[in-house]
């Protein structure tokens, strides 16, 4: 894994070509296709190695022989890393590790300034310019509160994937991994190999809705050998798979003992008298990821709601967004997965050197009409992924009056009904107001789905629709935006 | 992927990490690699709780692990809200239980 220890500049004063935010395999393909073909690329990530969430690996320092043991697509990733390298040893790529952008700003001149904080405990921070912006900024897991979500050994299916990638840990030895989506296959088949125990995966959804669209499948093969691959691991793993199931309920006193597993209906409603007790030490759990677009919402960029429930820029043919100089890929643009991200990021990058130079050469032009039919192709298969786990409108009733649905601010799901139906708040802003539920440090990022479709369900007024706004990407010091204030 | 199964995640990986070091969490010794977080190694040491809520002071830990949630704050050499899930670890960190928000414990 390629690391640089030197790349942490003072202010910039220079300004590339175009400004690559985030080095997940969407921003890693567009920044090396960019580099490629001679333009000038700054790539700034908050990690300190590339690879984003999905290609996490070992630090350095744990001296991991396979590190690919840990992953799927491995192949493309470790060439998209060759290729970074060489472009960092040229310069053409200058690779910013550990920035955090919170927030970018558009000068007179039609640049973009990005803004980003580095370091750990002692905050400092910095700022590049560019030309053109890509945004690449992935996705974070989305939840569903239910009561004893809180307890500890209760931990995020994505983040048990990326402490399991990253440090080679394991949050229990007994592990139920639940929710709803694809990823949580790919989670319990990682957990089992790391040595971990999966009794159950329990899947809120069934596997079997993909059928109602036989011509994506048919279009898709991968996909469907991947499922297949899938099934035949865990059932290989003793994962026993629980479709149409959901954890309505988790004991222990002051970590996870067992959860309580219920047939939910179509609708995800729990069948009562159907609950069964696993016993486990920990549960990893997500309902699908979610695109973070504060950045895209701040450079001003149409945003357009999608079947799986959440938010994602909105994105023509080329990649580009509704705000002239910027582009996004990947999770961005819709919840899609590794393959469709790779796709975009090279598509995106192509689209700025046709911007930049007035048009591409033959090869170049051949290379995006593959790269668009493929993307076609995959955001066909995503469209039916996030139908299929969309979480149905009857989640809400596995909770009780007690359960914590914002776990920042400890409001509970009762709270929220009485500012609905007793206070009359329509709108999950309006449920914040009344509640402080979304008002916490992670502002809203694990609870905002769960209290949106609450307010929907027990409220009265309009939801004013669009993504959750959050002016800064990340909490910064008051001093950093003091100095963002400061001219020059 | 390999269709291995190990006992590990270090040995699923073949990890030949670098010499482990000592921290201490609430007084107690633990032990940590080069490179892992502070939620990596208190997790290898089988420890789930570092926070207490600022309401109703109930134990929390790791949660989203990528430094979205916010659930896993601790604190660190003395340094309050910590993300321990980013923070890497290092020879003699001192982590103790965060408290609220942890400011209690300074002004003390």
């Amino acid at each position: 894994m390629p690391h640089s220890k030197d790349d942490r500049r003072t202010p910039e004063t220079g300004c590339a070509a175009i400004a690559v935010v985030g080095a997940g395999p969407a921003g890693l393909a567009a920044a090396v296709t960019a580099a490629d073909h001679g333009l000038d690329v700054v790539l700034l990530d908050a990690a300190a190695a590339p690879g984003g969430q999905y290609y996490r690996s070992p630090a350095v320092g744990l001296g991991a022989n396979r590190p690919e043991a840990l992953h799927h697509h491995w192949r493309a990733f470790a060439e998209l890393s060759a290729r970074l390298a060489a472009h960092r040893d040229t310069g053409a790529i200058r690779h910013l590790t550990g920035h955090q952008v919170w927030t970018v700003e558009r000068t007179g001149g039609g640049d973009w300034i990005l803004h980003a904080v580095t370091g750990g405990g002692e905050e400092a921070h910095t700022a590049v310019r560019a030309r053109r912006m890509l945004l690449a900024t992935g996705a974070h897991e989305r939840q569903l509160p239910f009561p004893g979500w809180t307890l500890p050994g209760v931990v995020s299916a994505a983040g048990a994937q990326a402490m399991l990638k990253s440090g080679l840990v394991l949050p229990g030895r007994r592990i139920v991994v639940a929710g709803s989506g694809p990823l949580l296959q790919a989670v319990a088949l990682s957990l089992t190999r790391a040595g971990a125990r999966v009794p159950a995966l329990v899947e809120a959804a069934g596997y079997g809705a993909y059928a109602r669209a036989p011509g994506v499948l048919a279009a898709n093969p991968g996909k469907a050998a991947e499922a297949a691959r899938f099934g035949a691991g865990l059932a290989g793993a003793r994962v026993r798979v629980l479709t149409h199931r959901a954890v309505t309920e988790v004991h222990g006193d002051e970590r996870v003992e067992a959860v309580t597993v219920s047939r939910v209906d179509r609708r995800w409603r729990p069948v009562a008298g159907t609950g069964r007790r696993i016993a486990c030490d920990a549960l990893a759990v997500g309902h699908g990821l979610v695109p973070q677009l504060e950045l895209a919402v701040a450079a001003g960029c149409g945003t357009r709601p999608g079947p799986d429930g959440t938010h994602a820029v909105t994105l023509d043919e080329q990649l580009r967004t509704t705000v002239p100089g910027v582009w996004a890929a990947g999770e961005t643009g819709g919840i899609g997965g590794v393959e469709l991200a790779l796709s975009e990021g090279e598509l995106a990058a192509l689209s700025i050197i046709r911007e930049v130079r007035g048009g591409v050469r033959r090869q170049e032009a051949r290379r995006a009409v593959a790269l668009r039919r493929s993307r076609h192709r995959l955001r066909a298969f995503a469209t039916l992924m996030g139908t299929v786990h969309r979480p149905g409108a009857g989640w809400s009733e596995w909770l009780g009056g007690d359960t914590e649905v914002c776990r920042c601010e400890e409001v509970t799901a009762g709270r929220i009904r009485t500012a609905c139906e007793e206070l009359g708040a329509g709108d999950a802003r309006t449920v914040k107001l009344l509640t402080r539920a979304g008002m916490g440090w992670c502002q809203g990022r694990t609870c905002g789905f769960a209290v949106r479709e609450l307010a929907a369900a027990h409220g009265t007024g309009q939801d004013p629709g669009g993504p959750e706004r959050r002016p800064l990407a990340c909490p910064v010091k008051l001093s950093t935006l003091a100095d963002l204030a400061e001219p020059g | 992927m390999r269709r291995t199964r190990a006992r590990t995640p270090a040995e699923l990986v073949g990890a030949d990490p670098e010499p482990e070091f000592r921290l201490t969490f609430d007084g107690r010794p633990i032990r940590g690699l080069p490179g892992q977080t502070i939620a990596a190694a208190l997790w290898s040491a089988g420890i789930l709780t570092w926070r207490t809520t600022r309401v109703h002071g109930r134990p929390r830990g790791a949660f989203c692990g990528i430094g979205a949630c916010y659930d896993c704050l601790a604190t660190v050499n003395g340094r309050p809200n910590q993300r321990a899930c980013l923070l890497p670890a290092e020879p003699g960190d001192i982590i103790t239980t965060q408290e609220g928000d942890g400011h209690a414990a300074l002004e003390g």
